[in-house]
């Protein structure tokens, strides 16, 4: 079976960002751009299904500028077999992005979506549970645990207190979790092969997706300071100000 | 202008995030309805409609909805929501699961986790691991939002007596069935809803060492936590996980034990009223966001700390 993995190209996950001065927008200028950790978690399940010989061929996609071409050769050099680049210039929102990958899956009919639960620059933790509604597929968020029987795929999701499995028929989206895997690094050979993977380029006007950004963003700035507070020499005079000054036991 | 809350239930209660969100709702606007979609959740609706500041509770009471499959109530969610300026659900596991396919079923680009109301239109949210406060407006006719719970003070689950009305909408989508849950046991307070959080970080060593959180903890009326070191290093579960990534928590006060204050870390309990830091390393950054740092061995401090109680 095919499988369609969602790959973003994001801000590196050490790299400290900060707004601009003018409150604008986020300081992006001049810093490394990764693939998002929760996409490579994406890729790198994909990777598994194949060597257990359950997944034929794996496709993946990104979206944005002409640069993303990086993170698909990523996931190329990671297992993926060839990609595709849904190439703009212009400000993707996750509901473009699902828009986008509906009209990737109808091509492609892929019987198993996997994309990481959420980017770490916007945080949305939307663009899966959106394409389940676009395309009427069954959802496994925050997944842990993905296991194909037959017809099915079994998921085990990461929920507040615990974990919840569901079983979904196929074709079916996935959204990772920290704890689904540890992806592996790609080897040279497997970056030398990968540059000669088939990549495609297609536009949102091409696929027929309207982009139009739905929300605008006012304004970015730094969170509120906590400021430091005093040492405590000992754990009697912890208790007293906890007791005494902050009165919190 | 009316706005829809989705409850988070389990049948029986109604979960103390839905009081958080009721709250964002009532800084938009006052005409507040309550939906209640689960099976057998009589005692959930009566318990929806003492709520403060609801005015009318929806119960759709359906086998469809038992286990709230993201499925089926996205499309119970889009169906009812159309008449609503307004759709709100907390940010938890569940709402963050359900409401972003309900948003894309009324062609909705969602707004996720805020922690500010600016107008009706326009909110405050965290982005970048909470490195980035971005103020979001939004020109969708309905507005579909996850509210960060710590950042809301909870309306009164008593005093309120709303109108309960039932749904009869039968929404089965057929693609997902529930198979099984592994809830974590406890006889502590939810890491989410606890006054007191005890945390450990990688300083803890082993899992074994967390039993001196727990005795601590216990005296302290607290639930256990811990930084997302702890838990890839195996020491305990990932739903203890307090961050970014893990869980967003404010309690009175949060004790962090062998944390040294990771962004992401920070990132979950750096709204905390009060915050107490214990790390042999006095370099480490958790100190700067301590109210009260005590630079000692903690496996010297908690059992000190924990007979001084």
């Amino acid at each position: 079976m095919k499988v369609l993995v969602a790959v973003k190209r994001v801000v590196d996950y050490n790299v400290k960002v900060r707004p601009k001065a003018d409150g604008s927008d986020v300081d992006t200028a001049n810093v490394k751009m990764s693939i998002n950790p929760f996409c490579e978690i994406a890729v790198e399940e994909a990777v598994r299904l194949k060597e257990k010989g359950v997944v034929s061929e794996i496709v993946a996609v990104s979206m944005g500028p002409k640069q993303c071409q990086e993170q698909i050769r990523t996931a190329l050099a990671l297992g993926a077999d060839r990609g595709i680049l849904v190439e703009t210039d212009a400000e993707l929102q996750p509901l473009a992005v699902a828009k986008c990958l509906k009209a990737i899956v109808e091509k492609e009919e892929p019987q198993l979506v996997i994309l990481g639960k959420q980017s770490i620059d916007g945080d949305n933790n939307q663009t899966g549970q959106m394409l389940g509604a676009l395309t009427g597929m069954g959802q496994g968020t925050f997944a842990s645990e993905v296991t194909v029987e037959g017809e099915k795929v079994k998921v085990t999701r990461e929920i507040d207190g615990g974990l919840q499995t569901l079983e979904l028929k196929l074709p079916a989206i996935v959204t990772t979790d920290l704890r689904l895997n540890e992806p592996r690094y790609a080897s040279l050979p497997n970056i030398m092969k990968a540059k000669k993977k088939p990549l495609d380029t297609t536009t949102p006007d091409e696929l027929g997706v309207d982009i139009a950004p739905r929300t605008k963003t006012l304004k970015v700035e730094p969170p509120a300071e906590r400021k430091a507070g005093v040492k405590v020499e000992s754990v009697d005079e912890l208790v007293d100000k906890l007791k005494n000054e902050a009165k919190v036991i | 202008m009316s706005i829809l809350v989705i409850a988070e239930h389990d049948n029986a209660e109604i979960k103390g995030a839905t009081l958080n969100t009721i709250a964002a709702a009532k800084a938009i606007g006052d005409d507040i309805h309550l939906l209640v979609a689960g099976a057998n959740c009589a005692a959930a609706s009566e318990a929806a409609a003492k709520i403060e500041g609801v005015s009318k509770v929806l119960v759709a009471d359906n086998a469809a909805y038992e286990h709230q499959l993201a499925e089926n109530v996205a499309k119970l969610v889009a169906d009812l929501g159309k008449d609503y300026s307004h759709i709100l659900a907390p940010a938890t596991t569940t709402g963050k699961n359900m409401l972003p396919r309900a948003a894309a079923l009324l062609d909705v680009q969602p707004i996720s986790d805020i922690i500010a109301v600016e107008a009706a239109d326009t909110f405050k949210r965290p982005i970048y691991a909470g490195n980035v406060i971005a103020t979001v407006q939004s020109s969708d006719t309905i507005k579909v939002v996850t509210v960060r719970a710590t950042a809301f003070d909870p309306v009164a689950a008593e005093g309120g007596s709303a109108a309960v009305e039932s749904v009869t909408i039968v929404e089965d989508a057929g693609v997902s069935t529930f198979v099984g849950e592994e809830l974590a046991a406890s006889d502590r307070p939810e890491l989410t809803s606890a006054r007191v959080i005890v945390s450990g970080g990688r300083g803890m060593q082993s899992g074994e060492n967390f039993e001196m959180l727990y005795k601590l903890a216990d005296k302290l009326g607290a639930a256990v936590g811990a930084s997302r070191a702890a838990v890839d290093a195996g020491f305990v579960p990932n739903d203890m996980q307090v961050g970014q990534t893990g869980k967003i928590v404010a309690p009175d006060l949060y004790i962090a034990v062998g944390i040294s204050g990771a962004i992401q870390h920070l990132a979950g309990m750096k709204d905390s009223k009060v915050i107490v830091a214990i790390n042999k390393d006095e370099e480490a950054p958790i100190f700067s966001v301590a109210d009260y740092g005590l630079v000692d061995d903690l496996f010297k401090v908690i059992p000190e700390f924990e007979t001084k109680l």
